[in-house]
């Protein structure tokens, strides 16, 4: 190499592009060693959990899905699972049936964006999707289309595609006809075969040799690839529910980041999200979204996370047949919401976000005022891993010159598909080599 | 491709937010690849590495400012740019982080963080306009991406964007909706919101809860006691008023005002 790099030498990327939110990269090599590492989130503090306090019960699924514009119906699921929790309540049957509809949804229009306008143009070489798009119009236009999709299945459920108005505990306001289901199903069967498409295409793209050798957790529920009901397993053997995840998972204030680092206790960093879900739950896929991942060199023991792009994919494959199966089995419920009446009590609630698992909990007074309120979101969890994962890649690519080396490094985070708008309580590279 | 110099750059700039409202640009799926032949996408982190330096036609803000350091940052972004628009509830009123605004930052720093000194937050969340001269806003929590593109197509053709400031009443009729208020006693902020939402909530029998923030010329007191004739709680009232445009001036005022006990029928 020609462009030799200095032994000592500090790289930095002040502003992440291509990432929700804002957040910043800072690396120092000293020596030639590589000393540290580090995401910073600086994307300001909005102290959810602080103005909940003195909030009434109804009001998390509006209020929380305001943390995230990109998974505003994680935020409402795991709110509505914590509370109703509280409450004593459990939602089943069609008005399950369709949160999880509203959620492949999500799943399908947040995994499009992340694969085709901000993952995919690491791998072939562009600025953004809007360069991709100059190159290859019609595969950009194809994940545009997918993405319509997604949002308009949000949209059919949930009233709009970004703050759903439609969730409230118990239920919704307003259920859809079985007719309004039916008539999307050509749009889905659409989608499906957009999705064998894109799954395809991604898995051809060149991947770096690289593995992540941590620890993974998904939630996982008998009979199905779970989403919004489950208990949260891992690679090496943790087994809880969610109101066991205090008493597993500690929380870190570390000072370069408005988001908190999470462990698991006496393990260290872990990861969420789609790499530990495909670990977790291969068995779980629906049959098609099973064979086209066989096909695409998936099994449960991948750990690339440059690979999470295909993973990604599978899952959008996997919504698509589950949401067709769901509208095939639905019938419309009497009522729209079940009756859910506050008490005195604490609620714990999670799903499976886009990026990973999604923790609430809630202490409620009897009359269902908001006494406190905790919401840990999947990149505030994944940090330390992602801290972790890049310290492994950086280290073992020192070779590289500093624009070679910032510009995978971003890559590095951005398989992670972190969302700095939710995590804070996230990205700019820096790296410092002197 | 159209590729002419004469195309505006555009810039998009996100402060305190959810980044919903930007990502609304990139939901405008069947009509993003042909304006992005019509504008020079200057920054948009969001969407691309690529970044060009100002100054910038069009300046699109989302998000609230919260400390110094964005007080500061929108102040560079005005002077490097010829039209200014903020978008969502956010930029235009604080958004729902505005609630700290009622509250001590120190205790909401000590509630959510161990380590309160590692922060720096201002205590309080203010609109965009509270800091440089907008040029133009556009409200929604999050904003309706049929409006963000009228907006835009108005931008590049010269003319004024067509984005009525009445309440989501009118939107209601227009859409053939029985008033929830009227025949269900189901409280609305629909009388004093702003339009753009198409009357969804009222569509989906509920009531309106204000994302939109205060319309033209709102009656929020009238609006008050009609509802206090429902029976609907002062303290509930309050809490519709301060939620995602809490320190909107109409809802922030008509809010004070029940707080300070007036307005019992």
């Amino acid at each position: 190499m020609t462009d030799r790099p200095d032994s000592d030498r500090t790289l930095t990327v002040a502003a992440l592009a291509r990432v929700e939110g804002e957040g910043a990269m800072h690396v120092v090599i000293r020596d030639g060693a590589l000393q540290q590492v580090q995401l910073q989130i600086y994307e300001p503090p909005r102290f959810f959990e602080a103005f909940l306090r003195g909030r009434k019960f109804t009001e998390p699924p509006d209020i929380t899905a305001r943390i995230c514009g990109i998974c505003p119906v994680a935020y409402q699921m795991s709110a509505c699972n914590a509370i109703e929790s509280a409450c004593g309540v459990v939602v089943d049957g069609p008005l399950f049936d369709l949160r999880r509809l509203l959620y492949c949804g999500e799943w399908i229009e947040s995994h499009v964006l992340h694969i085709y306008l901000l993952h995919a143009p690491d791998f072939l070489g562009f600025e953004g999707a809007i360069d991709l798009a100059s190159a290859h119009r019609e595969i950009v236009q194809r994940g545009l289309d997918l993405k319509k999709i997604g949002n308009e299945l949000v949209e059919l459920v949930g009233g709009r595609p970004i703050h759903p108005i439609n969730i409230r505990i118990g239920g919704f306001y307003r259920v859809p006809t079985e007719a309004e289901l039916r008539a999307f199903v050509p749009k889905l069967e659409r989608a499906r075969d957009l999705a064998v498409e894109t799954v395809r295409w991604v898995a051809g793209f060149d991947f770096p040799d690289h593995a992540w050798r941590g620890e993974l957790a998904a939630l996982r529920h008998p009979g199905e690839y779970a989403i919004n009901r489950g208990r949260l397993v891992s690679t090496l053997g943790l087994d809880i529910a969610p109101s066991e995840f205090d008493q597993h998972i500690a929380e870190e204030h570390v000072e370069h980041s408005t988001a908190l680092h999470a462990r698991i206790i006496e393990r260290g960093e872990y990861l969420l999200g789609p790499l530990a879900r495909m670990a977790l739950n291969f068995d779980e896929l629906t049959p098609l979204a099973h064979r086209e991942a066989t096909a695409a060199g998936l099994t449960a023991a991948e750990r690339n996370p440059f690979r999470s792009i295909v993973v990604r994919a599978v899952e959008v494959l996997h919504a698509c047949d589950d949401a067709l199966a769901i509208i095939a089995r639905y019938r419309q419920p009497d009522r729209p919401a079940i009756e859910v009446e506050p008490r005195a009590g604490v609620g714990y609630g999670w799903t499976e976000a886009p990026r990973g698992m999604l923790w609430h909990r809630y202490e409620l007074a009897a009359d269902g005022t908001i006494l406190a309120a905790r919401i840990v979101p999947p990149t505030s969890q994944n940090q330390a891993g992602i801290e972790h994962d890049l310290f492994e890649f950086v280290a073992a690519n020192l070779d590289l010159a500093d624009d070679e080396l910032r510009h995978r490094s971003e890559q590095v985070i951005r398989n992670f598909d972190p969302c700095i708008s939710c995590a804070t309580h996230f990205l700019d590279l820096t790296v410092d080599r002197t | 491709m159209v590729t002419t110099t004469a195309r505006p750059t555009i810039a998009v700039w996100k402060f305190a937010s959810c980044d919903g409202c930007q990502l609304s640009l990139l939901d405008c799926e069947d009509e993003l690849l042909a304006v992005t032949e019509r504008i020079e996408i200057a920054y948009f982190l969001e969407a691309t590495r690529a970044t060009v330096e100002g100054p910038y036609d069009v300046s699109i803000v989302e998000g609230s400012v919260t400390t110094e350091h964005d007080a500061a940052r929108i102040r560079e972004i005005r002077a490097a740019s010829k039209f200014v628009m903020t978008i969502g509830a956010c930029a235009t009123s604080g958004g729902v982080q505005a609630l700290r605004n009622y509250a001590d930052v120190d205790d909401y720093v000590s509630i959510v963080y161990a380590t309160p000194a590692y922060i720096s937050t201002l205590a309080t969340s203010t609109a965009i306009s509270d800091h440089v001269t907008v040029d133009f806003e556009l409200r929604g929590c999050p904003i309706d991406r049929g409006q963000l593109l009228e907006v835009i197509l108005a931008l590049l053709s010269g003319r004024r964007p067509n984005v009525p400031a009445h309440s989501v009443c009118v939107e209601c009729k227009l859409r053939g909706n029985v008033c929830v208020m009227v025949a269900h006693g189901t409280p609305c902020l629909g009388p004093i919101t702003h339009a753009g939402c198409g009357a969804l909530c009222p569509s989906y029998a509920r009531g309106c809860y204000g994302c939109f923030g205060p319309a033209e010329d709102p009656n929020p007191q009238s609006l008050s006691a009609q509802l206090d004739r429902f029976g609907v709680q002062r303290v509930d009232l309050i809490r519709m008023l301060r939620t995602f445009n809490t320190a909107a001036e109409e809802f922030r005022n008509e809010s004070d005002r029940l707080v300070a006990g007036e307005g019992k029928q």
